[in-house]
């Protein structure tokens, strides 16, 4: 009897277990077909294309790209995680407008970042001039047009993805096993080292990964730096020699590529799980002479690099621009809001979905649907956006052409592409990861333990994940969807390709003024754009600092389970 | 946050739902556009004006706009393709995307090199990319055409574009058409030889290096000179005219053919030969310091005082047929 019941529990169990599996699966739908599709330029003819890029393109975009995945990761996981461990657990002269601030770099579109370092730094800026006015012809600077150049401009506009979420990390993984580490005797350094860092882990290597993608995906800074890559080569095989048979066949190496380092990241930390929200906040660490100095000079520094001074040089440019600023402003404004604000509500839906998914079915195969339906941050935007567009058009001809068979000709039109819906899936499709990564990290840390005793209290499921979860994870919704909105308001290629007739947005506008070199007038909107996306993204840090401090008051003091 | 997001939902709702039932207006002409908003709309707002037609655009890249009128077919709302460089306008001909116009208004207008030799595609403005120089370190008898850039006299004193812009690629598929591939090969190797620092990500850094002194000649667009020259009437930069005892200077086109499955042909082509008349083409050009396609319209004041040319009189279709043979030779020679 009871055997029985067992038995068709464990059945029931499988059932549901399936039902998630099939629902992460069909959230990676938007992103499978084009995949597909960038998979299918494996077999594409044009082997002429391909045996020239295998000749003499191939081998240096591998190497620069691998330069500057590593030097991007390294240098987004070292600035991100120590400005966030100081921002979150330390205390020193302008700690708390800091920990606002250093979100700012993210508002500023990367290509900007580049093109400021450039016209700034290079041989013709004004920097060199002096130099060379000052201490004659010879003065002068590295190349900043070079790997570490665009690495670094990289780096500023990446660092806050590392940041936003490593600080929620530190600001809620505990203050007691630190204390406990400070009990065992560790300092500050040590206790960083051997207790916060290890259990930040994941949230770090989620912020990385996040950076590393949007560095594959990039095409705006290294196009600006000249910086052979995947992207651009991909651009050129598409646009130069007309192959976008090539371009598909480069696409699905990249994506492969990137699969395999998602799949490595997953595998490295298999074992190990995350669980346990802290009670008591950490009573932070007050640095003092050097080290307060040296704390706050840091976070000056990155923010004079990541946003004085490219903003001070926008707003300069924009000055000069003003007569470009007119009613349609308006228009531009409300719909780069209207797309963003959208997309982070869908994609944060998703997300949180998915991680569910994720975490009430663990086989392999939910976790795999689940590692497909976030690559799509790192391809590159046109490569997506010729993937969703072809299939959807296609689809769009074939229902039309049975609609015309049952109605005639005339009776109704049917498009699929260039509809807003098309546009938000290709939005989901691309910036899905980025809402999935800090709500999975957070929703990882909740234990397992604790669903099971609240089932035993008979909290149902949507119970469970309303007054139990949802709480729990708020501030990881919260940071995938300032990320998600941000890096809508500034996505190009797909808004490009897929918007509707008339909707053009603030992006579009910069991407109009710089197709032709116009990087003054471009100000205008940029400026524009880094103001309607900031407003949003400080309102929310703010709040979300607000409620972090609330919820650490009242949250439970959980066990690590391991 | 419940509020907003069934706010949200509803507008993509009524958005999704809404949106394929619009029916096209009666007086509307369809444009995609890879030439830019500003350099277009001022056109557009002046013929609306005249005839009353409205007209609708769509702007993107030349690339994925040739992808989106493929994959549309016979869907496809475009009445008439514009873009910039002769290489994409070829591309949306081969791809059998636009359609022929026998308008004999057009090729009475529109010189017969500037123009598709089966007639899908017409010049609308000429874009001359040649040789600039710093006005005192360089004597302008130092100078010749583009391959003997590639002389060694030029080491550490030359800076370029990136070949990955379409326009050096164009101008090497013209030179592979007058000097052979493999000479060719020769002159743009020896410009990756004399370059003075990495190629530039566009033309008016290359201008700026030279004005700074980080290099000494350069090869532009004659209209990003037009545009610094503007800016600063003191500008210590000259253009020369590059290969004039040759086969004439380098010279692109931006341009637009009606498409293959246009709703409107007849409109489009009324529009697309007003494009070519007076008033158009000499706005036409005014709008980005670019001349005229039409040879009957004199170009801006500014842009004439550049002086006069003998330009390259070969098919500009060319540059398309031969653009991927240029992109392998420029990666062959490590011009990137």
């Amino acid at each position: 009897m009871t055997r029985v019941a067992g038995a068709s529990r464990r059945g029931r169990r499988r059932r549901r277990g399936l039902g998630w599996t099939a629902l992460a699966w069909l959230i990676a739908l938007p992103l499978i077909i084009p995949l597909l599709v960038v998979f299918w330029g494996i077999f594409a003819p044009d082997p002429e294309a391909w045996q020239h890029l295998r000749e003499h393109v191939l081998a240096e975009v591998v190497a620069n790209t691998a330069w500057l995945v590593v030097g991007v990761a390294v240098g987004t996981g070292l600035l991100g995680t120590t400005l966030a461990w100081l921002v979150a657990t330390c205390d020193f002269p302008g700690r708390r407008h800091f920990g606002w601030a250093l979100l700012l770099p993210m508002a500023m579109p990367a290509y900007v970042m580049g093109f400021v370092l450039i016209g700034l730094l290079e041989y013709a800026g004004p920097v060199q001039s002096l130099m060379r006015e000052w201490f004659g012809p010879d003065a002068g600077l590295p190349e900043i047009r070079s790997r570490l150049g665009v690495t670094l401009a990289l780096v500023l506009v990446l660092y806050p993805y590392v940041y936003l979420i490593a600080r929620n990390a530190f600001a809620t993984q505990g203050g007691r096993a630190l204390e406990t580490a400070r009990s065992l005797g560790m300092g500050p350094v040590s206790g960083f080292f051997r207790v916060a860092l290890p259990l930040a882990r994941p949230w770090i290597a989620a912020g990385i990964m996040l950076s590393v993608m949007e560095t594959l995906a990039d095409f705006g800074t290294v196009a600006v730096f000249n910086y052979e890559t995947f992207t651009t080569a991909i651009y050129s095989t598409w646009y130069g020699m007309f192959s976008l048979e090539g371009a598909m066949k480069l696409s699905s190496v990249l994506v492969f590529f990137v699969f395999i380092v998602l799949v490595l990241e997953q595998l490295s930390r298999r074992r190990a799980r995350f669980t346990g929200f802290s009670g008591t906040p950490p009573s932070r660490f007050r640095l003092r002479g050097w080290k307060a100095g040296a704390a706050t000079g840091l976070c000056v520094f990155v923010l004079l690099l990541g946003f004085a001074i490219p903003a001070g040089q926008l707003m300069l440019w924009a000055i000069g621009e003003l007569a470009e600023v007119d009613g349609r402003y308006f228009g531009f404004a409300g719909r780069s809001l209207g797309l963003a604000a959208m997309a982070a509500v869908t994609a944060l839906i998703l997300a949180l979905l998915l991680s569910y998914a994720a975490r009430r079915a663990p086989a392999l195969l939910t976790q795999l649907g689940a590692r497909v339906a976030t690559l799509g941050y790192a391809i590159p935007g046109p490569v997506l956006a010729v993937g969703i567009f072809v299939p959807l058009a296609g689809l769009g001809g074939l229902l039309q052409g049975a609609a015309d068979r049952l109605w005639g000709e005339d009776a109704i039109e049917i498009v699929l592409h260039g509809t807003l819906f098309a546009l938000l899936a290709a939005y989901i499709a691309r910036f899905l990861a980025v809402a999935y990564g800090p709500v999975n990290a957070n929703l990882l840390r909740v234990p397992h333990s604790l669903d099971d005793a609240a089932r035993g209290m008979g909290v149902g499921m949507f119970g469970l994940m309303s007054r139990i979860h949802l709480p729990l994870v708020r501030g990881g919704l919260l940071t995938g969807a300032i990320l998600v909105f941000v890096d809508v308001m500034k996505e190009m290629p797909i808004t490009l390709m897929m918007r509707p007739f008339g909707w053009d947005t603030l992006a579009i506008r910069i991407y109009e003024m710089t197709a032709e070199g116009h990087w003054e007038r471009a100000a205008v909107p940029a400026v524009v754009l880094v103001l309607v996306g900031l407003i949003p993204v400080i309102l929310l840090t703010l709040r979300l600092e607000r409620e972090g401090q609330g919820v650490r008051g009242r949250a439970e003091e959980m066990p690590h389970a391991a | 946050m419940k509020s907003i997001s069934s706010l949200t939902w509803c507008l993509v709702a009524v958005a999704t739902l809404g949106l394929p039932l619009v029916a096209a207006a009666d007086e509307e002409l369809v444009v995609y556009s890879a030439r830019q908003e500003h350099l277009i709309k001022p056109l557009f707002d002046r013929y609306e004006e005249e005839t009353g037609v409205r007209i609708r655009y769509v702007t993107d890249d030349a690339g994925p706009l040739i992808q989106r009128l493929d994959s549309e077919g016979r869907r496809t709302r475009a009445d008439l393709f514009m873009t910039v460089d002769a290489g994409n306008l070829w591309q949306a001909g081969e791809r059998d995307l636009l359609a022929e116009t026998d308008s004999e208004r057009l090729r009475e207008r529109i010189p017969e090199h500037l123009r598709d030799p089966e007639d899908r595609w017409f010049g609308l403005s000429l874009r001359v990319r040649t040789i600039v120089h710093h006005a005192e370190r360089v004597d302008p008898d130092e100078l010749g055409g583009y391959a003997d850039l590639a002389d060694p006299r030029w080491e550490d004193r030359l800076c370029l574009r990136t070949s990955r812009k379409v326009y050096n690629q164009s101008l090497v598929a013209m030179l592979m058409e007058t000097h052979g591939r493999e000479r060719t090969e020769e002159i743009v190797s020896g410009w990756v030889d004399n370059l003075a620092a990495r190629p530039f990500s566009n033309d008016t850094q290359v201008m700026q290096a030279i004005e700074a002194g980080q290099c000494d000649v350069g090869i532009v667009n004659s209209y990003y000179f037009g545009r610094l020259e503007t800016a600063d009437p003191e500008l210590p930069l000259r253009l020369h005219w590059a290969d004039q005892e040759d086969a004439g200077v380098h010279v692109n086109i931006s341009g637009a053919g009606i498409t293959r499955h246009a709703s409107n042909p007849e409109r489009a082509q009324h529009f697309l030969e007003w494009l070519a008349d007076e008033e158009a083409q000499a706005l036409f050009g005014a709008l980005n310091h670019e001349y005229p396609a039409n040879p009957a319209i004199p170009p801006s004041p500014q842009v004439a005082a550049w002086g006069p040319f003998r330009e390259q009189l070969i098919n500009v279709s060319i540059a398309g047929e031969r653009q991927r043979e240029a992109v392998m030779l420029m990666d062959r020679v490590g011009y990137r």
